[in-house]
Protein backbone atom coordinates (compact mmCIF):
# COMPACT_ATOMS: atom_id res chain seq x y z
CA UNK A 1 0.00 0.00 0.00
CA UNK A 2 1.49 3.81 -1.11
CA UNK A 3 1.71 6.19 1.43
CA UNK A 4 -1.84 8.76 0.79
CA UNK A 5 0.75 11.66 -0.56
CA UNK A 6 2.19 9.32 -3.31
CA UNK A 7 -1.88 8.25 -4.22
CA UNK A 8 -2.34 11.81 -4.60
CA UNK A 9 0.23 12.22 -7.49
CA UNK A 10 -2.30 11.56 -10.74
CA UNK A 11 -0.27 9.07 -13.11
CA UNK A 12 1.10 7.20 -9.06
CA UNK A 13 -1.81 6.59 -7.84
CA UNK A 14 -3.29 5.40 -11.09
CA UNK A 15 -0.63 2.89 -11.30
CA UNK A 16 -1.05 1.81 -8.12
CA UNK A 17 -4.73 1.35 -9.12
CA UNK A 18 -3.95 -0.85 -12.35
CA UNK A 19 -2.21 -3.30 -10.52
CA UNK A 20 -0.93 -3.33 -6.91
CA UNK A 21 1.31 -6.10 -6.75
CA UNK A 22 3.79 -4.04 -9.18
CA UNK A 23 5.01 -1.42 -6.83
CA UNK A 24 6.80 -3.08 -3.71
CA UNK A 25 6.78 0.11 -2.17
CA UNK A 26 7.00 3.56 -2.44
CA UNK A 27 8.51 6.73 -0.77
CA UNK A 28 8.90 10.52 -1.01
CA UNK A 29 12.31 11.40 0.56
CA UNK A 30 13.67 15.11 0.52
CA UNK A 31 11.15 15.93 -2.76
CA UNK A 32 11.83 12.77 -4.38
CA UNK A 33 9.50 10.42 -5.75
CA UNK A 34 10.80 6.76 -5.46
CA UNK A 35 9.22 3.83 -6.51
CA UNK A 36 10.62 -0.24 -5.53
CA UNK A 37 9.04 -2.05 -8.40
CA UNK A 38 8.49 -5.90 -8.70
CA UNK A 39 11.34 -6.37 -11.93
CA UNK A 40 9.50 -8.89 -13.92
CA UNK A 41 6.87 -6.12 -14.31
CA UNK A 42 9.64 -3.22 -15.15
CA UNK A 43 8.50 -3.04 -18.75
CA UNK A 44 4.78 -3.27 -18.11
CA UNK A 45 5.41 -0.56 -15.72
CA UNK A 46 7.50 1.89 -18.05
CA UNK A 47 4.75 1.52 -20.76
CA UNK A 48 2.13 2.40 -18.52
CA UNK A 49 4.01 5.68 -17.17
CA UNK A 50 5.17 6.51 -20.48
CA UNK A 51 1.76 6.14 -21.67
CA UNK A 52 0.65 8.70 -19.02
CA UNK A 53 3.00 11.69 -19.63
CA UNK A 54 6.64 10.24 -18.54
CA UNK A 55 7.86 10.67 -22.35
CA UNK A 56 11.33 11.28 -21.05
CA UNK A 57 13.79 8.54 -20.06
CA UNK A 58 16.30 10.31 -17.99
CA UNK A 59 19.30 7.83 -17.44
CA UNK A 60 19.14 4.45 -16.50
CA UNK A 61 22.23 3.20 -13.65
CA UNK A 62 23.18 0.60 -11.52
CA UNK A 63 24.08 0.61 -7.83
CA UNK A 64 25.94 -2.24 -6.09
CA UNK A 65 24.92 -3.39 -2.63
CA UNK A 66 27.62 -6.08 -2.11
CA UNK A 67 27.83 -8.04 0.27
CA UNK A 68 24.03 -7.52 0.89
CA UNK A 69 21.52 -9.04 -0.57
CA UNK A 70 19.37 -8.57 -3.30
CA UNK A 71 22.87 -7.56 -4.63
CA UNK A 72 21.99 -4.72 -7.28
CA UNK A 73 19.20 -2.03 -7.77
CA UNK A 74 18.70 -1.14 -11.50
CA UNK A 75 17.41 2.53 -11.18
CA UNK A 76 15.51 3.81 -13.68
CA UNK A 77 14.94 8.13 -13.44
CA UNK A 78 12.03 9.17 -15.32
CA UNK A 79 10.37 12.94 -16.41
CA UNK A 80 6.98 13.70 -17.43
CA UNK A 81 7.52 16.93 -19.03
CA UNK A 82 3.62 18.33 -18.87
CA UNK A 83 3.61 17.73 -15.10
CA UNK A 84 7.28 17.90 -14.75
CA UNK A 85 7.08 15.79 -12.25
CA UNK A 86 10.26 13.07 -11.58
CA UNK A 87 10.25 9.71 -10.49
CA UNK A 88 13.11 6.83 -9.89
CA UNK A 89 11.62 3.31 -10.38
CA UNK A 90 14.21 0.96 -8.72
CA UNK A 91 14.35 -3.13 -9.03
CA UNK A 92 16.05 -5.23 -6.67
CA UNK A 93 18.30 -8.17 -8.62
CA UNK A 94 19.82 -10.49 -7.36
CA UNK A 95 22.67 -12.90 -8.99
CA UNK A 96 22.43 -13.48 -11.58
CA UNK A 97 21.14 -10.46 -12.26
CA UNK A 98 18.87 -9.80 -15.48
CA UNK A 99 16.05 -7.23 -16.20
CA UNK A 100 14.08 -7.10 -19.58
CA UNK A 101 15.59 -4.26 -21.64
CA UNK A 102 13.13 -1.05 -21.43
CA UNK A 103 14.53 -0.33 -25.39
CA UNK A 104 10.82 -0.77 -26.86
CA UNK A 105 9.40 1.71 -24.86
CA UNK A 106 12.49 4.32 -24.79
CA UNK A 107 14.97 4.27 -27.38
CA UNK A 108 17.53 6.74 -25.31
CA UNK A 109 17.42 3.17 -22.84
CA UNK A 110 19.44 1.67 -25.55
CA UNK A 111 23.17 3.30 -24.23
CA UNK A 112 22.19 3.39 -20.50
CA UNK A 113 21.76 -0.38 -20.65
CA UNK A 114 24.72 -1.11 -22.37
CA UNK A 115 26.97 1.02 -20.13
CA UNK A 116 25.13 -0.83 -16.55
CA UNK A 117 25.83 -4.02 -18.51
CA UNK A 118 29.43 -2.86 -18.82
CA UNK A 119 30.14 -1.23 -15.55
CA UNK A 120 28.13 -3.65 -13.58
CA UNK A 121 27.09 -6.90 -15.71
CA UNK A 122 23.46 -6.87 -15.44
CA UNK A 123 21.84 -8.04 -18.58
CA UNK A 124 18.81 -6.92 -19.98
CA UNK A 125 16.39 -9.01 -21.90
CA UNK A 126 15.70 -9.10 -25.59
CA UNK A 127 18.52 -5.90 -25.53
CA UNK A 128 18.88 -5.05 -29.32
CA UNK A 129 22.35 -4.76 -29.02
CA UNK A 130 23.95 -5.41 -25.71
CA UNK A 131 27.87 -5.38 -26.18
CA UNK A 132 30.51 -3.12 -24.14
CA UNK A 133 30.02 0.44 -24.47
CA UNK A 134 33.08 2.43 -22.72
CA UNK A 135 35.80 -0.57 -21.66
CA UNK A 136 37.52 -2.67 -24.58
CA UNK A 137 35.62 -4.98 -26.05
CA UNK A 138 37.89 -8.08 -24.53
CA UNK A 139 37.74 -6.79 -21.00
CA UNK A 140 36.44 -9.41 -19.00
CA UNK A 141 35.24 -8.10 -15.70
CA UNK A 142 32.57 -5.50 -14.52
CA UNK A 143 34.61 -2.75 -13.01
CA UNK A 144 31.75 -0.90 -10.97
CA UNK A 145 30.88 -3.71 -8.97
CA UNK A 146 32.00 -3.36 -5.50
CA UNK A 147 34.59 -6.30 -5.95
CA UNK A 148 36.05 -4.91 -8.10
CA UNK A 149 39.64 -3.40 -6.39
CA UNK A 150 40.12 0.18 -7.51
CA UNK A 151 43.41 -0.51 -8.69
CA UNK A 152 42.59 -2.62 -11.07
CA UNK A 153 43.64 -6.44 -11.33
CA UNK A 154 47.84 -6.95 -11.77
CA UNK A 155 48.69 -8.15 -15.12
CA UNK A 156 49.46 -11.32 -16.16
CA UNK A 157 52.08 -10.84 -19.51
CA UNK A 158 52.21 -14.77 -18.90
CA UNK A 159 48.81 -15.13 -19.19
CA UNK A 160 48.59 -13.48 -22.58
CA UNK A 161 51.21 -15.77 -24.01
CA UNK A 162 48.91 -18.81 -22.73
CA UNK B 1 39.33 11.78 -43.18
CA UNK B 2 41.49 9.26 -42.92
CA UNK B 3 39.16 6.55 -44.41
CA UNK B 4 40.24 3.13 -46.23
CA UNK B 5 37.62 1.50 -48.95
CA UNK B 6 36.70 -2.40 -47.58
CA UNK B 7 35.79 -5.11 -48.83
CA UNK B 8 32.67 -4.83 -50.84
CA UNK B 9 29.80 -7.44 -51.08
CA UNK B 10 30.87 -10.48 -52.59
CA UNK B 11 29.56 -10.60 -55.92
CA UNK B 12 29.46 -6.97 -56.14
CA UNK B 13 31.67 -6.05 -59.64
CA UNK B 14 33.37 -2.97 -59.79
CA UNK B 15 31.59 -0.21 -61.74
CA UNK B 16 27.86 -2.50 -61.67
CA UNK B 17 25.82 -1.31 -58.68
CA UNK B 18 26.69 1.29 -56.30
CA UNK B 19 29.46 0.41 -54.37
CA UNK B 20 29.33 0.19 -50.20
CA UNK B 21 32.39 2.23 -49.02
CA UNK B 22 32.99 2.00 -44.98
CA UNK B 23 34.13 4.35 -43.65
CA UNK B 24 36.48 5.02 -40.33
CA UNK B 25 36.14 8.67 -39.24
CA UNK B 26 38.28 9.00 -35.99
CA UNK B 27 39.17 8.43 -33.23
CA UNK B 28 41.91 11.25 -33.52
CA UNK B 29 39.90 13.91 -36.00
CA UNK B 30 40.10 17.15 -35.30
CA UNK B 31 35.87 17.55 -35.54
CA UNK B 32 35.17 14.87 -33.38
CA UNK B 33 36.55 17.26 -30.42
CA UNK B 34 38.23 14.86 -28.34
CA UNK B 35 38.31 10.87 -29.68
CA UNK B 36 34.97 9.84 -31.38
CA UNK B 37 34.86 6.90 -33.34
CA UNK B 38 32.67 6.88 -36.18
CA UNK B 39 31.73 4.59 -38.53
CA UNK B 40 29.79 5.36 -41.36
CA UNK B 41 28.76 3.60 -44.29
CA UNK B 42 28.26 5.09 -47.34
CA UNK B 43 26.19 4.68 -50.47
CA UNK B 44 27.53 7.47 -53.08
CA UNK B 45 27.98 10.63 -50.93
CA UNK B 46 24.94 9.67 -48.53
CA UNK B 47 25.48 8.26 -45.14
CA UNK B 48 23.11 5.17 -45.21
CA UNK B 49 24.33 3.90 -42.02
CA UNK B 50 26.15 5.92 -38.70
CA UNK B 51 27.83 4.26 -35.34
CA UNK B 52 29.54 5.91 -32.75
CA UNK B 53 31.61 4.05 -31.49
CA UNK B 54 32.94 5.62 -27.41
CA UNK B 55 34.47 5.10 -24.55
CA UNK B 56 38.13 6.46 -25.84
CA UNK B 57 38.17 8.67 -22.40
CA UNK B 58 36.62 6.34 -20.19
CA UNK B 59 39.01 7.43 -16.64
CA UNK B 60 36.53 5.70 -14.35
CA UNK B 61 35.78 8.51 -12.18
CA UNK B 62 32.10 7.15 -11.12
CA UNK B 63 34.23 4.03 -9.22
CA UNK B 64 37.10 6.68 -7.76
CA UNK B 65 34.41 8.65 -5.95
CA UNK B 66 33.67 6.23 -4.23
CA UNK B 67 36.70 5.93 -2.36
CA UNK B 68 36.97 9.82 -1.74
CA UNK B 69 35.40 11.74 0.88
CA UNK B 70 32.43 13.90 0.02
CA UNK B 71 34.56 17.47 -0.10
CA UNK B 72 37.19 15.69 -2.54
CA UNK B 73 34.98 14.63 -4.85
CA UNK B 74 34.42 17.95 -6.02
CA UNK B 75 37.89 17.61 -8.01
CA UNK B 76 36.90 14.90 -9.68
CA UNK B 77 33.38 16.62 -11.00
CA UNK B 78 35.39 19.36 -12.94
CA UNK B 79 37.19 17.04 -15.29
CA UNK B 80 34.18 15.34 -16.59
CA UNK B 81 33.61 18.41 -18.52
CA UNK B 82 36.43 20.23 -18.89
CA UNK B 83 34.75 22.89 -20.83
CA UNK B 84 31.88 23.20 -17.78
CA UNK B 85 33.97 22.57 -14.76
CA UNK B 86 32.06 24.79 -12.75
CA UNK B 87 28.43 23.38 -13.92
CA UNK B 88 29.88 20.20 -12.71
CA UNK B 89 30.45 21.55 -9.53
CA UNK B 90 27.61 22.90 -9.08
CA UNK B 91 25.67 20.08 -9.91
CA UNK B 92 27.73 17.69 -7.21
CA UNK B 93 27.59 20.23 -4.36
CA UNK B 94 23.64 20.79 -4.64
CA UNK B 95 23.38 17.16 -4.50
CA UNK B 96 25.31 16.23 -1.46
CA UNK B 97 23.93 19.37 -0.02
CA UNK B 98 20.00 18.33 0.01
CA UNK B 99 21.79 14.98 1.49
CA UNK B 100 22.64 16.79 4.31
CA UNK B 101 20.34 19.38 4.35
CA UNK B 102 22.57 22.13 4.61
CA UNK B 103 21.29 25.65 4.02
CA UNK B 104 23.69 27.74 1.30
CA UNK B 105 23.81 31.39 2.53
CA UNK B 106 22.61 34.24 -0.31
CA UNK B 107 25.88 35.53 -1.60
CA UNK B 108 27.07 32.15 -2.02
CA UNK B 109 24.40 31.38 -4.57
CA UNK B 110 24.55 34.53 -6.58
CA UNK B 111 27.81 34.01 -7.22
CA UNK B 112 27.62 30.72 -7.88
CA UNK B 113 24.71 31.36 -10.64
CA UNK B 114 27.74 34.33 -12.08
CA UNK B 115 29.97 31.86 -12.37
CA UNK B 116 27.77 29.05 -13.75
CA UNK B 117 26.49 31.63 -16.49
CA UNK B 118 29.91 32.86 -17.30
CA UNK B 119 31.06 28.85 -17.34
CA UNK B 120 27.79 28.61 -19.92
CA UNK B 121 29.39 31.77 -22.16
CA UNK B 122 33.07 29.73 -21.92
CA UNK B 123 31.47 26.64 -22.96
CA UNK B 124 29.66 28.15 -26.41
CA UNK B 125 32.23 30.77 -27.43
CA UNK B 126 34.10 27.08 -27.74
CA UNK B 127 31.61 25.54 -29.27
CA UNK B 128 30.90 28.44 -31.69
CA UNK B 129 34.57 29.16 -32.76
CA UNK B 130 34.98 25.23 -33.41
CA UNK B 131 32.06 24.70 -35.05
CA UNK B 132 32.19 27.64 -37.27
CA UNK B 133 36.38 26.38 -38.06
CA UNK B 134 34.68 22.88 -38.60
CA UNK B 135 32.32 24.39 -40.95
CA UNK B 136 35.22 26.85 -43.01
CA UNK B 137 34.88 30.16 -40.97
CA UNK B 138 38.06 30.50 -39.68
CA UNK B 139 38.04 33.88 -38.40
CA UNK B 140 35.04 33.40 -35.85
CA UNK B 141 37.21 30.70 -34.29
CA UNK B 142 39.90 33.92 -33.28
CA UNK B 143 37.04 36.34 -31.93
CA UNK B 144 35.94 33.23 -29.75
CA UNK B 145 38.90 32.99 -28.39
CA UNK B 146 39.84 36.08 -27.63
CA UNK B 147 36.66 36.70 -24.91
CA UNK B 148 37.46 33.16 -23.42
CA UNK B 149 40.27 34.19 -22.29
CA UNK B 150 38.38 36.96 -20.78
CA UNK B 151 36.23 34.75 -18.45
CA UNK B 152 39.19 32.60 -17.94
CA UNK B 153 41.04 35.28 -16.64
CA UNK B 154 38.13 36.02 -14.23
CA UNK B 155 37.78 32.14 -13.33
CA UNK B 156 41.61 32.67 -12.43
CA UNK B 157 40.91 35.84 -10.62
CA UNK B 158 38.33 33.49 -8.12
CA UNK B 159 39.62 30.17 -7.90
CA UNK B 160 43.49 30.48 -9.14
CA UNK B 161 42.86 28.29 -11.96
CA UNK B 162 41.96 28.52 -15.54
CA UNK B 163 39.59 25.56 -16.22
CA UNK B 164 40.15 23.41 -13.23
CA UNK B 165 38.57 25.51 -10.74
CA UNK B 166 36.99 23.24 -8.00
CA UNK B 167 35.86 26.60 -6.67
CA UNK B 168 32.23 25.78 -5.75
CA UNK B 169 32.20 23.41 -2.16
CA UNK B 170 29.48 21.69 -0.16
CA UNK B 171 28.80 24.32 2.32
CA UNK B 172 29.67 27.11 -0.06
CA UNK B 173 32.06 28.81 -1.61
CA UNK B 174 36.27 27.60 -1.71
CA UNK B 175 37.81 30.88 -1.26
CA UNK B 176 36.27 34.20 -0.58
CA UNK B 177 35.50 36.15 -3.98
CA UNK B 178 38.83 37.97 -4.65
CA UNK B 179 39.66 41.99 -4.08
CA UNK B 180 38.29 44.27 -6.78
CA UNK B 181 36.12 40.85 -8.82
CA UNK B 182 33.32 43.40 -8.83
CA UNK B 183 35.24 45.76 -11.56
CA UNK B 184 36.65 43.30 -13.77
CA UNK B 185 33.31 41.72 -14.20
CA UNK B 186 31.44 43.93 -15.21
CA UNK B 187 33.82 45.31 -17.53
CA UNK B 188 33.49 41.97 -19.16
CA UNK B 189 30.16 42.05 -19.15
CA UNK B 190 29.13 45.82 -20.36
CA UNK B 191 31.44 44.70 -23.50
CA UNK B 192 30.23 41.08 -23.94
CA UNK B 193 27.01 42.24 -25.96
CA UNK B 194 28.72 43.83 -28.41
CA UNK B 195 31.14 40.91 -29.13
CA UNK B 196 28.00 38.80 -29.60
CA UNK B 197 26.63 40.99 -32.30
CA UNK B 198 30.15 40.87 -33.88
CA UNK B 199 29.98 37.23 -34.24
CA UNK B 200 26.63 37.64 -35.73
CA UNK B 201 27.83 40.24 -38.32
CA UNK B 202 30.12 37.37 -39.29
CA UNK B 203 27.49 34.42 -39.42
CA UNK B 204 24.09 35.10 -39.40
CA UNK B 205 23.54 36.28 -42.78
CA UNK B 206 26.55 34.71 -44.07
CA UNK B 207 25.50 32.85 -47.44
CA UNK B 208 28.21 30.22 -47.13
CA UNK B 209 27.50 29.63 -43.33
CA UNK B 210 23.16 29.40 -44.05
CA UNK B 211 24.28 26.90 -47.05
CA UNK B 212 25.43 24.45 -44.66
CA UNK B 213 24.01 25.15 -41.64
CA UNK B 214 19.89 25.63 -43.04
CA UNK B 215 18.12 22.30 -43.22
CA UNK B 216 20.77 19.97 -42.26
CA UNK B 217 20.95 17.25 -39.61
CA UNK B 218 16.92 18.32 -38.91
CA UNK B 219 15.56 15.48 -36.33
CA UNK B 220 11.79 16.05 -35.17
CA UNK B 221 11.40 17.05 -31.97
CA UNK B 222 9.77 13.32 -30.85
CA UNK B 223 12.21 11.80 -31.80
CA UNK B 224 14.95 13.77 -29.65
CA UNK B 225 12.96 13.24 -26.97
CA UNK B 226 12.34 9.84 -27.27
CA UNK B 227 16.47 9.09 -27.53
CA UNK B 228 17.17 11.11 -24.38
CA UNK B 229 18.26 14.73 -25.81
CA UNK B 230 18.03 17.63 -23.72
CA UNK B 231 19.41 21.27 -23.95
CA UNK B 232 20.04 23.63 -26.23
CA UNK B 233 19.02 20.81 -29.10
CA UNK B 234 15.63 20.37 -27.57
CA UNK B 235 14.67 24.19 -27.70
CA UNK B 236 15.76 24.41 -30.99
CA UNK B 237 13.25 22.33 -32.11
CA UNK B 238 10.58 24.14 -30.18
CA UNK B 239 10.83 22.86 -26.62
CA UNK B 240 10.75 25.84 -24.49
CA UNK B 241 12.14 23.62 -21.26
CA UNK B 242 14.98 24.89 -19.13
CA UNK B 243 15.80 23.24 -15.95
CA UNK B 244 16.31 26.50 -14.55
CA UNK B 245 12.37 28.16 -14.80
CA UNK B 246 11.48 23.98 -14.41
CA UNK B 247 13.20 23.37 -11.47
CA UNK B 248 14.89 26.39 -10.25
CA UNK B 249 18.45 25.60 -8.15
CA UNK B 250 20.58 27.82 -6.45
CA UNK B 251 18.43 31.15 -6.34
CA UNK B 252 17.48 30.97 -10.38
CA UNK B 253 14.32 31.89 -9.81
CA UNK B 254 15.21 35.76 -9.23
CA UNK B 255 16.38 36.13 -11.84
CA UNK B 256 14.67 37.54 -15.24
CA UNK B 257 15.40 35.60 -18.16
CA UNK B 258 14.23 33.82 -21.24
CA UNK B 259 14.55 30.44 -22.70
CA UNK B 260 14.84 30.98 -26.34
CA UNK B 261 13.46 28.32 -28.75
CA UNK B 262 13.42 27.88 -32.58
CA UNK B 263 11.47 25.58 -34.68
CA UNK B 264 13.16 24.20 -37.29
CA UNK B 265 15.62 22.00 -35.56
CA UNK B 266 18.55 22.04 -38.17
CA UNK B 267 22.27 23.07 -37.53
CA UNK B 268 21.39 27.04 -38.21
CA UNK B 269 18.17 26.78 -35.48
CA UNK B 270 20.50 25.45 -32.89
CA UNK B 271 22.99 28.46 -33.58
CA UNK B 272 20.44 30.64 -33.01
CA UNK B 273 19.32 29.13 -29.70
CA UNK B 274 22.79 28.85 -28.79
CA UNK B 275 23.83 32.71 -29.07
CA UNK B 276 20.55 34.08 -27.67
CA UNK B 277 21.61 32.04 -24.60
CA UNK B 278 24.59 33.89 -24.88
CA UNK B 279 22.86 37.20 -24.81
CA UNK B 280 20.86 36.08 -21.80
CA UNK B 281 23.29 34.32 -19.80
CA UNK B 282 25.19 37.99 -20.24
CA UNK B 283 21.72 39.28 -18.94
CA UNK B 284 21.24 36.61 -15.82
CA UNK B 285 25.60 37.55 -15.33
CA UNK B 286 24.73 41.38 -15.44
CA UNK B 287 21.51 41.27 -12.84
CA UNK B 288 23.78 38.65 -10.40
CA UNK B 289 26.55 41.61 -10.20
CA UNK B 290 23.58 44.52 -9.72
CA UNK B 291 21.58 42.45 -6.90
CA UNK B 292 24.71 41.18 -5.12
CA UNK B 293 23.76 40.63 -1.60
CA UNK B 294 26.24 40.59 1.43
CA UNK B 295 27.28 38.62 3.88
CA UNK B 296 28.72 35.00 4.30
CA UNK B 297 29.87 32.67 1.48
CA UNK B 298 29.45 29.28 3.31
CA UNK B 299 26.89 27.59 5.16
CA UNK B 300 27.06 28.03 8.52
CA UNK B 301 27.96 24.26 9.66
CA UNK B 302 31.14 24.09 11.49
CA UNK B 303 31.36 20.22 11.43
CA UNK B 304 31.52 20.50 7.27
CA UNK B 305 32.86 23.67 6.17
CA UNK B 306 36.47 24.08 7.36
CA UNK B 307 37.18 27.09 9.48
CA UNK B 308 38.13 30.28 8.85
CA UNK B 309 41.73 30.35 8.65
CA UNK B 310 42.46 32.79 11.81
CA UNK B 311 39.82 31.01 14.00
CA UNK B 312 41.79 27.74 13.47
CA UNK B 313 45.32 29.22 14.90
CA UNK B 314 43.25 31.05 17.81
CA UNK B 315 40.55 28.44 18.73
CA UNK B 316 41.04 25.21 20.29
CA UNK B 317 37.24 24.34 18.75
CA UNK B 318 37.96 25.48 15.06
CA UNK B 319 41.44 23.34 15.39
CA UNK B 320 39.69 20.31 16.15
CA UNK B 321 37.28 20.77 13.28
CA UNK B 322 39.50 21.44 11.08
CA UNK B 323 41.55 18.47 12.03
CA UNK B 324 38.48 16.07 11.80
CA UNK B 325 37.10 17.45 8.32
CA UNK B 326 40.65 16.55 6.97
CA UNK B 327 41.71 13.59 8.49
CA UNK B 328 37.89 12.15 8.84
CA UNK B 329 35.87 14.26 6.16
CA UNK B 330 32.35 14.37 7.33
CA UNK B 331 29.36 11.69 7.70
CA UNK B 332 26.38 12.21 5.40
CA UNK B 333 22.93 10.93 6.14
CA UNK B 334 21.59 7.83 4.41
CA UNK B 335 19.99 8.27 1.09
CA UNK B 336 19.77 9.42 -2.32
CA UNK B 337 19.16 12.33 -4.56
CA UNK B 338 18.85 12.89 -7.75
CA UNK B 339 20.11 16.92 -8.60
CA UNK B 340 19.64 17.52 -12.08
CA UNK B 341 20.94 21.56 -13.45
CA UNK B 342 20.72 22.75 -17.14
CA UNK B 343 24.35 22.55 -17.72
CA UNK B 344 25.10 24.65 -21.31
CA UNK B 345 24.65 21.06 -22.90
CA UNK B 346 21.08 19.96 -21.16
CA UNK B 347 20.16 18.01 -18.12
CA UNK B 348 23.22 17.54 -15.87
CA UNK B 349 22.06 14.80 -12.88
CA UNK B 350 24.45 13.68 -10.23
CA UNK B 351 22.70 10.52 -8.66
CA UNK B 352 24.10 10.31 -5.15
CA UNK B 353 23.52 7.21 -2.69
CA UNK B 354 24.88 7.53 1.14
CA UNK B 355 25.25 4.77 3.52
CA UNK B 356 25.81 6.96 6.00
CA UNK B 357 29.41 7.08 5.86
CA UNK B 358 31.71 9.64 4.53
CA UNK B 359 32.52 8.62 1.43
CA UNK B 360 29.90 8.31 -1.49
CA UNK B 361 28.82 4.75 -1.67
CA UNK B 362 27.40 5.62 -5.28
CA UNK B 363 28.12 8.64 -7.57
CA UNK B 364 26.18 8.56 -10.99
CA UNK B 365 26.64 11.18 -13.53
CA UNK B 366 23.83 11.37 -16.17
CA UNK B 367 25.78 13.51 -18.32
CA UNK B 368 24.41 15.65 -21.43
CA UNK B 369 26.51 14.49 -23.72
CA UNK B 370 26.15 11.19 -23.30
CA UNK B 371 22.71 11.18 -23.84
CA UNK B 372 22.56 13.79 -26.94
CA UNK B 373 25.03 11.64 -28.49
CA UNK B 374 22.61 8.60 -29.22
CA UNK B 375 20.78 10.61 -31.64
CA UNK B 376 23.52 10.67 -34.30
CA UNK B 377 22.91 8.09 -36.13
CA UNK B 378 19.08 9.54 -36.50
CA UNK B 379 20.62 12.63 -37.25
CA UNK B 380 22.99 11.42 -40.03
CA UNK B 381 21.39 8.57 -41.84
CA UNK B 382 20.24 9.35 -45.36
CA UNK B 383 22.32 12.62 -45.03
CA UNK B 384 25.27 14.11 -46.79
CA UNK B 385 28.89 12.97 -45.90
CA UNK B 386 29.91 16.67 -46.25
CA UNK B 387 26.85 17.45 -43.84
CA UNK B 388 28.41 14.89 -40.99
CA UNK B 389 30.71 17.48 -39.87
CA UNK B 390 28.24 20.07 -39.39
CA UNK B 391 25.76 17.55 -37.61
CA UNK B 392 28.51 16.66 -35.21
CA UNK B 393 29.35 20.56 -34.69
CA UNK B 394 25.74 21.33 -33.83
CA UNK B 395 25.29 18.39 -30.75
CA UNK B 396 28.01 20.51 -28.95
CA UNK B 397 29.21 17.07 -26.89
CA UNK B 398 32.51 16.99 -24.61
CA UNK B 399 34.04 13.54 -25.04
CA UNK B 400 34.94 13.64 -21.36
CA UNK B 401 31.51 14.18 -20.11
CA UNK B 402 30.40 11.11 -22.37
CA UNK B 403 33.22 8.37 -21.40
CA UNK B 404 33.88 9.92 -17.66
Amino acid sequence: MLPAELEAIPAIGELARWDPSVITEGRLERGELTLVIEPAAILRVCQYLKERGFLRLSSVTAVDWHPSRPRFEVVYHLHSLETNQRVRLKCRLDEPAEIDSVTGVWRAADWYEREVWDLFGIRFRNHPNLRRILLPEDWTEHPLRKDFPVHGRRYDYAEEEA
Amino acid sequence: MGGKPEDTAPGEAAGAAPRRLTLNMGPQHPSTHGVLRLVLDLDGETVVRAEPEIGFLHTGIEKEFEQKFYQQGVTLTDRVDYLAPLSNNLCYCLAVEKLLGLEIPPPAQWVRVMLTELTRLNSHLVWLGTHALDVGAMSVFLYCFREREDILRIFEMFSGQRMMTSYFRIGGLALEPPRGWHHAVKRFIEAFPCKVDEYEELLTRNPIWLQRTRGIAQVPLADLLDLGVTGPMLRAAGLAWDIRKAEPYSSYEKFDFEIPTRQESDVYARYQVRVEEMRQSARIVRQALEGMPSGRYVADAPEVVLPDREKMKTEMEALIYHFKIVTGGFRVPAGEVYQAIESPRGELAYYVVSDGSSKPWRVYMRTPSFGNLQCLPRMLEGGLIADVVAGLGSLDFVLGDVDR
